[in-house]
């Protein structure tokens, strides 16, 4: 299947060297990855099972939290360059999250959560516009490729699981940013709609040129990935740890 | 900026029971502690009214305070009379207009009995100037015809369910509450009640009024505080006696003209025939509510301390809500927003709350006002504004919206470090 080829597409959405991460109080490092990166537009699968560092490499990912050593790029921006305030700014424009579970605020409706990621972001605004459409335009649109046409209006309590994950990842694909990166998004599914979402995801990620970073610890979900990657691998830490202990 | 605050008034009406408890908590302490501001300052306004239009108090020589209690409160005792002669003296005093007698000492029920004159209904003045008003009937007219006439108080009217017509009987000595020891009835000389007096919010509400020869006419029988033995003088042969007053306790003395005020009180306390003492109403009034006043201060302090209840209750439910929403914390940081943007979060949170409690709290306030304000000036002739909010209670509101503000910070702090803490882990 030939991709859609999406702007700066030499350019790796996440590149990580020489990187290391201890947690404040820690006694070891919870991560130590020599090499890693996401292509444009590539859409790889990380493997790890829980308490591997994953969710601490999705924090660094998205320049919540800062390495001790080397380097995480994302969109050839260094984050550790930036100033909090600007990696918070540039999390909203470039990358899309997307959890496990209970990725919605309770209290918005199915459009308006969608709409928040736009509401943080003036870049998502401002690549909409170029497109010629609008935020409501866009979130209309997602919604009904995902199959959310008639809930956009229910409050995100009354979603159904696979409706919530469906509406979380509209969120994170409004605007178009250049990496989504979800977090075992499809744990809360019955097994035929796992699947079916990380389909979905892969069509949708496809047709906005976004790359994916999918993590679980399910290598099953792994198939129609260009790439699986498996973070006890490359994390140096790990292999260390395991060894000690 | 623009999505937080719409955010803080979804996230809100999420939790609308939860935060109309808290407003109405906070209104009822906002509404609490202006109420008492209000009636606070209505009631010293009140009180330094009693008197009012009354240049000097006159007596015998004593303390300006304890003057001004037996006279006017009706409370206590004066040490010494007057002659009326001395009285006298002071009336011819070139710049006095009025002088209206008093003669206090005998009682009706527990409630005290002033002998004065009819004058003293003309000269009488409390609040802005305001004179006594009759709520039936008429003043006592002057002996001999009035001599067995009184008028009666509001209090007194509406205790005892006296109406103009009644008989009552005076007794002597005022320590003779109902139901306290009981001193000797002028039961041979009973006073007819000729008019009641509407509530004026001021002691001569439990005050039986009558006139000064009325009161020599129901002790000529009696001497050193008993009945002379053997001696029984009915009231229609009393009128025989020399009526006229020897002694009264206490005067209340207009001038021609408040200027002269200082130098006519000079000239009463230095008379030499016999000690006088002359004090400023309203001077003294001031000084007797420095004494009274601690309680008033402590009503407010205690509502001061209730707003800060209320907030701390309002801090209490927005922080025990951030538990639940520590995974809300972490989807708007995953979004992009900043740290200092989940704390203005959660602050504009807390200050709309307590924003809408002020609010409320304002609006009870002026409906609780505007509909006891009638009851309070019928019952208690407690004038209660209804004007806009005073400087000392804009000072009041201002003082809550800041503490308001700071209570603000404790739950926005918190979330700031939570979202610090927790980056994009969701916590459940």
């Amino acid at each position: 299947m030939q991709r859609q080829t999406a702007a700066g597409r030499d350019v790796p959405a996440v590149a990580v060297a020489a990187m290391r991460y201890r947690w404040p109080g820690a006694a070891r490092d919870c991560l130590a990855i020599e090499q890693f990166a996401v292509g444009g537009g590539e859409r790889v699968f990380l493997r790890g099972p829980s308490g591997s560092g994953k969710t601490t490499l999705l924090s660094l990912v998205g320049g919540v939290i800062l390495p001790q050593a080397g380097t995480v790029s994302v969109a050839g921006q260094p984050l550790a360059r930036l100033s909090a305030g600007v990696r918070d700014r540039f999390r909203a424009d470039h990358v899309g999250f997307v959890f496990q579970l209970f990725n919605l605020l309770p209290y918005l409706s199915a459009r308006d959560n969608i709409l928040l990621a736009c509401r943080f972001s003036a870049a998502r605004r401002a690549r909409l516009a170029v497109r010629g459409t609008s935020a409501e335009a866009e979130a209309q649109r997602l919604a009904s490729r995902l199959e959310l046409g008639d809930v956009l209006h229910r409050s995100a309590a009354e979603l159904s699981v696979g409706q919530q994950q469906r509406v979380a990842a509209a969120r994170a694909l409004i605007g178009r940013p250049g990496l989504i990166v979800a977090d075992e998004p499809t744990s809360a599914l019955d097994a035929d709609r796992q699947q079916a979402f990380i389909d979905l995801l892969l069509d949708e990620c496809a047709e906005a040129g976004a790359a994916l970073l999918f993590v679980s610890h399910d290598l099953r979900l792994a198939r129609h990935f260009d790439r699986i990657v498996d973070l006890a691998q490359i994390n140096q830490a790990a292999v260390s740890g395991e060894a000690a202990a | 900026m623009t999505p937080l605050l719409s955010l803080s008034l979804r996230s809100i009406a999420n939790r609308r029971l939860s935060a109309l408890l808290t407003v109405v908590a906070v209104a009822l302490s906002v509404a609490l502690l202006l109420g008492v501001e209000r009636v606070r300052n209505d009631a010293r306004d009140g009180f330094a009214q009693t008197v009012s239009g009354t240049d000097l108090i006159v007596g015998a020589r004593g303390g300006a305070v304890q003057l001004l209690l037996y006279s006017v409160f009706h409370i206590g005792h004066a040490s010494n009379n007057v002659s009326w002669q001395s009285m006298q003296r002071v009336a011819a005093l070139p710049q006095v207009k009025w002088l209206v007698p008093l003669s206090l000492g005998d009682s009706h029920r527990g409630m005290r009995v002033v002998g004065t004159t009819d004058d003293f209904f003309r000269h009488y003045r409390h609040g802005e100037g305001r004179a006594l008003a009759f709520a039936q009937g008429k003043a006592f007219a002057p002996a001999p015809d009035g001599l067995f006439e009184a008028v009666v108080g509001a209090e007194v009217a509406a205790r005892f369910g006296y109406a103009v017509g009644q008989r009552i009987v005076l007794s002597h000595g005022s320590l003779g509450g109902e139901g306290g020891p009981r001193f000797a009835d002028h039961a041979d000389k009973p006073f007819t009640i000729v008019g009641v007096l509407a509530r004026s919010g001021t002691p001569v509400d439990r005050a039986v009024l009558v006139g000064l020869e009325g009161i020599e006419a129901i002790h000529v029988d009696w001497h050193g505080g008993a009945p002379i033995p053997g001696l029984a003088i009915g009231p229609e042969h009393v009128r025989k006696f020399d009526l006229s007053p020897k002694s009264v306790t206490a005067a209340l003395v207009g001038l021609d003209s408040r200027i002269a005020v200082f130098r006519v009180q000079r000239q009463i306390n230095t008379m030499g025939e016999e000690p006088l003492t002359a004090i400023l109403p309203g001077a003294t009034l001031q000084e007797l509510w420095s004494l009274v006043g601690v309680a008033e201060r402590a009503l407010l302090a205690v509502s001061a301390l209730v707003v800060v209840v209320g907030l701390a209750g309002l801090v209490a439910v927005v922080v025990a809500s951030l538990g639940e929403r520590r995974r809300e914390l972490a989807i708007l940081r995953a979004l992009g927003a900043s740290p200092p943007q989940v704390f203005a979060l959660l602050a504009l949170e807390s200050v709309l709350l307590s924003l809408a409690g002020i609010v409320l709290g304002l609006g009870l306030l002026y409906g609780a006002g505007a509909l006891a304000a009638p009851g309070l000036a019928a019952t208690w002739g407690l004038n209660l504004g209804l004007g806009g909010p005073s400087a000392g209670e804009w000072r009041l509101l201002g003082a809550v919206i800041a503490a308001s503000l700071l209570a603000s910070l404790v739950p926005a702090w918190r979330a700031y470090r939570y979202s610090l803490a927790d980056g994009l882990t969701i916590r459940i």
